[in-house]
C-alpha cells in the first residue's frame, strides 16, 4: 500500500515520567535505605503516522498512556526520546518561531468541557483570546469571529458574552471545539471529548465532528475507551495497553477479525444494543501497574493463551496482512 | 409473565422538590414492578429522575425533596410513608443499593473488616465477631476479589476502582437482600472492569434470586443484562417493556432518538440521528408532553399530558403519536 506521506509522525517516541527522591529520601538512603525513583513509562517505544485527512482513533484503558500520547502529539510534553515530525520536517529541529507556527496547527480538545474553561472568563475571551495573540485576526474583528466560530460548532452567536457556567454539557462541549478552531488547525486531538455528555448530546457533537472534517479537511486523533464511539468516527484504530501498541488496523476489519488477545477480550466486553441478555465473561485481572510493567509482553498475566516465550521476550510490533500491524508472538506460530 | 409475586410493585410514584425557584417534579406518576431473579433496566439521560426514582424507593431522599404520592410495595409491605427506624432496618438488609462512586459507599478511614463486620452486626447483633468476618471473606471471595483474607485488612484507598466497586458490591449482598438497586455502577469503571462486574452481578442474581433494579445511562448495559427496561424522561416513564420489544421495536419518539444516537455497527461514518435540543428544565415544566419541544410528531394533541397506555400486553407507552411497530424502526434516522 502506497501510503501518502503522513501530516504528523512520531518516530520510536517514549515518555517516561520519573519521581526523583525527596530530601526524607536522600536522606534515609545515607542510612542504607536503598529507596530508588520511581519511574513511570506512560509510552514505551511508540510510532506512529496520520495521513492527510485520516481519522485515527486510539483505544485502551485508564493508565494505558492514550491520554499522555495525546499529549505528545499535540506537543504539551515534550517526549523523553523520538522524534515528532510535522509533513516531513522534525518539529524540535526547527527555529522556535516556526516551531510555533507547527504546534498551532495541532490543538486540543479535552475530556472535561467545565474544568478546561476559565469559569471567570466570557466566551468571547475564551474563544477569541488565541487567535488575537497569534495574528490570525486582527483584534478590531475579533468579536465577528468568535461569532462566526460560534455559529459554525452550532451555538448563537449572541452566546459569546456570556461565562462558561451559563452553558449546559453539551454546548460547553461545543465551545472547547470553537476554541480549538480558532487558531484554525488542521489536526484535532480529541481526549475522550464525548465521554462526559449524554447519549443524545453524545450523537449531536459527534456529528459535529464529521461535519468538521468534511467542510474543513480536518485530520484527527480521536482517543476514547468507547469503542462504539471510535468504530463510528475512524478509518484506523490503534489499541494500546500499558504504553505499547498492540494491534493496529483499518475500522473494519479491526472489528471484523481482531487479532490481539487484548483486542479480541475488549470487543467481547463492549456492551451492544444488538446483544441480548447474554452472558458477560470478562478477561481476568487488571491492566498493571506501570510503575512496575511485568516483564515480557505486558499482557501475558492476563492472557488466556499466554506461553513461556510471552513471558520473557516483548512481542514486536509486526506487520501481519497489508496494513495491520499486531504485537503477539502466537502469530509466529502460524 | 412470572407466576410469583413481584418482589417490589412501584404504583404512581411521585417525589417532588420543594425549592425557592418551585415546585421540581424529578419523579412524576412512575410505575413499574420487578420479580424475583429479574432485573430491570432504568434508562435515561441526567435529569431523567433515574436516580430519585431509586433514593425514593428506600426513602433516601432529602429535604427539599419528599415522597408525595404513590405506592412503594416491597414484598406486600408498603414502604412509602414507612417508619424511618422500619425503613432503617430494611436498608442494607433485605434492600441493598451500590452507588455509581464506591469512594462514596466506604469510609476512607476504616479497614474493609470494619466496615462489612459492622453492616452484618447492624442487623443482627446475635452474629459473633468471627462469625461476621468469616461472611465477610466468603462474600468478598463471591464478588471475585483474590486472596479475600488479606484484602479484609486493607483500607478502601488501596483498591483500584473496580475492587472498589466490588467490596460496595461484597458489602451490598452480605446480608442476601431480596432487591439490589444499583445506580450505574459501572460507569466509572473500564470496559474489561464493567465486564467483570456485570459479570458477577449477573451470576449473584441468579444464584440468589434477588430481584435487581439496575439504573443506567447506557442503553447497550441494559440490552446485555436487563429483562425489562423503563425509559425515563424528564421524570416520567415514557415507555416500558421487555427488553426485547422496546429496543427492537421502539414506540416513543424519544426512544427511538436515543437508540439511532448509539453508534453502533454497520452505520459507520454516517451520520448519527441525534434529537435535537436538550432535556428541559424540570422546574416549572409546562404541562402537556415533556418532550414534544423536541419531538417532530409532535401537534396540538401533545399539549395535553399523555395518559399512561398499554400498547401491547406487557408493554407501557405514553405518547398520542407512537412509532409505529415494525422492526427496524429503531434505525431509520
Amino acid at each position: 500500500m502506497t501510503q501518502p506521506s503522513p501530516i504528523l509522525e512520531l518516530r520510536d517516541v517514549t515518555k517516561r515520567f520519573v519521581r526523583p527522591l525527596d530530601l526524607a529520601a536522600k536522606i534515609a538512603n545515607l542510612f542504607g535505605a536503598g529507596l530508588k525513583s520511581e519511574t513511570v513509562h506512560a509510552v514505551d517505544h511508540v510510532s506512529l503516522g496520520v495521513s492527510d485527512g485520516e481519522v485515527v482513533g486510539l483505544v485502551g484503558e485508564s493508565g494505558c498512556g492514550k491520554s499522555t500520547l495525546g499529549r505528545i502529539v499535540a506537543g504539551i510534553h515534550r517526549p523523553t526520546t523520538g522524534e515528532r515530525l510535522w509533513r516531513g520536517t522534525a518539529i524540535d529541529a526547527l527555529p522556535p518561531s516556526e516551531q510555533r507556527a507547527v504546534e498551532l496547527k495541532v490543538q486540543m480538545i479535552f475530556q472535561d468541557p467545565m474544568s478546561s474553561l476559565n469559569p471567570r472568563l466570557r466566551v468571547s475571551d475564551i474563544v477569541g483570546e488565541a487567535p488575537v495573540v497569534h495574528g490570525v485576526v486582527p483584534a478590531a474583528e475579533r468579536d465577528a469571529y468568535v461569532g462566526e466560530l460560534l455559529q459554525r460548532v452550532g451555538l448563537d452567536a449572541a452566546f459569546r458574552r456570556r461565562y462558561p457556567h451559563q452553558f449546559s454539557g453539551g454546548q460547553r462541549a461545543r465551545i472547547g471545539i470553537a476554541r480549538a478552531l480558532a487558531v484554525k488547525p488542521e489536526f484535532l486531538v480529541c481526549d475522550e471529548a464525548v465521554a462526559a455528555l449524554d447519549v443524545s448530546i453524545q450523537a449531536q457533537v459527534l456529528n459535529l465532528f464529521m461535519d468538521l472534517r468534511r467542510d474543513l479537511g480536518l485530520t484527527y486523533l480521536f482517543i476514547s475507551h468507547d469503542l462504539g464511539v471510535v468504530e463510528h468516527l475512524s478509518d484506523r484504530v490503534i489499541i494500546m495497553y500499558l504504553g505499547r501498541f498492540v494491534e493496529i488496523a483499518p475500522t473494519e476489519e479491526l472489528f471484523r477479525a481482531p487479532n490481539h488477545p487484548y483486542t479480541k477480550a475488549l470487543l467481547a466486553e463492549v456492551p451492544r444494543l444488538d446483544a441480548r441478555k447474554r452472558d458477560f465473561a470478562p478477561v481476568k485481572g487488571e491492566i498493571p501497574s506501570p510503575l512496575n510493567p511485568p516483564p515480557g509482553c505486558h499482557f501475558h498475566p492476563r492472557c488466556p493463551r499466554a506461553t513461556a516465550r510471552c513471558r520473557a521476550e516483548v512481542p514486536a510490533l509486526k506487520e501481519i496482512a497489508p496494513g495491520r500491524w499486531a504485537a503477539c508472538h502466537l502469530n509466529d506460530a502460524r | 409473565m412470572t407466576p410469583n409475586r413481584p418482589t417490589l410493585v412501584v404504583e404512581g410514584l411521585r417525589t417532588h422538590f420543594f425549592t425557592k425557584a418551585g415546585v421540581l417534579k424529578a419523579v412524576d406518576d412512575v410505575s413499574f414492578a420487578v420479580s424475583r431473579g429479574r432485573v430491570l433496566g432504568l434508562v435515561g439521560e441526567s435529569g431523567s429522575g433515574k436516580t430519585v426514582t431509586g433514593f425514593s424507593l428506600i426513602g433516601l431522599v432529602d429535604p427539599p425533596g419528599r415522597v408525595v404520592g404513590g405506592s412503594v410495595l416491597f414484598k406486600g409491605e408498603e414502604l412509602v410513608g414507612a417508619p424511618e427506624q422500619r425503613l432503617r432496618a430494611l436498608r442494607g438488609n433485605r434492600v441493598a443499593m451500590i452507588f455509581q462512586d464506591p469512594m462514596m459507599t466506604l469510609n476512607p478511614v476504616l479497614r474493609i473488616d470494619t466496615q462489612m463486620i459492622e453492616a452484618v452486626q447492624a442487623h443482627d447483633p446475635k452474629v459473633d465477631r468471627e462469625t461476621a468476618r468469616a461472611r465477610a471473606r466468603d462474600a468478598l471471595g463471591r464478588v471475585g476479589i483474590p486472596s479475600p483474607d488479606e484484602r479484609l485488612k486493607a483500607y478502601p484507598h488501596q483498591f483500584s476502582g473496580g475492587m472498589r466497586q466490588r467490596v460496595a458490591i461484597a458489602i451490598a449482598l452480605l446480608n442476601h437482600p431480596d432487591l439490589v438497586i444499583a445506580d450505574e455502577p459501572t460507569t466509572a469503571l473500564d470496559v474489561t472492569i464493567q465486564g467483570q462486574i456485570l459479570y458477577e452481578v449477573q451470576k449473584l442474581c441468579r444464584d440468589t434470586g434477588a430481584a435487581l433494579i439496575w439504573i443506567t445511562h447506557d442503553l447497550s448495559v441494559i440490552a446485555g443484562l436487563a429483562d425489562e427496561v423503563c425509559v425515563m424522561y424528564a421524570g416520567r416513564v415514557v415507555e416500558s417493556g421487555s427488553v426485547g420489544d422496546v429496543l427492537d421495536r421502539p414506540l416513543h419518539p424519544y426512544t427511538v432518538g436515543l437508540i439511532g444516537s448509539v453508534p453502533s455497527r454497520n452505520r459507520r461514518g454516517q451520520k448519527l440521528a441525534q434529537i435535537p435540543g436538550m432535556t428541559p428544565s424540570l422546574l416549572n415544566l409546562a404541562p402537556g408532553c415533556p418532550f414534544r419541544a423536541r419531538c417532530a410528531r409532535a401537534d396540538q394533541a401533545c399539549a395535553e399530558p399523555p395518559p399512561e397506555t398499554r400498547p401491547v400486553p406487557g408493554r407501557t407507552l405514553r405518547c398520542f403519536h407512537p412509532q409505529s411497530a415494525h422492526p427496524g424502526t429503531g434505525r431509520a434516522a
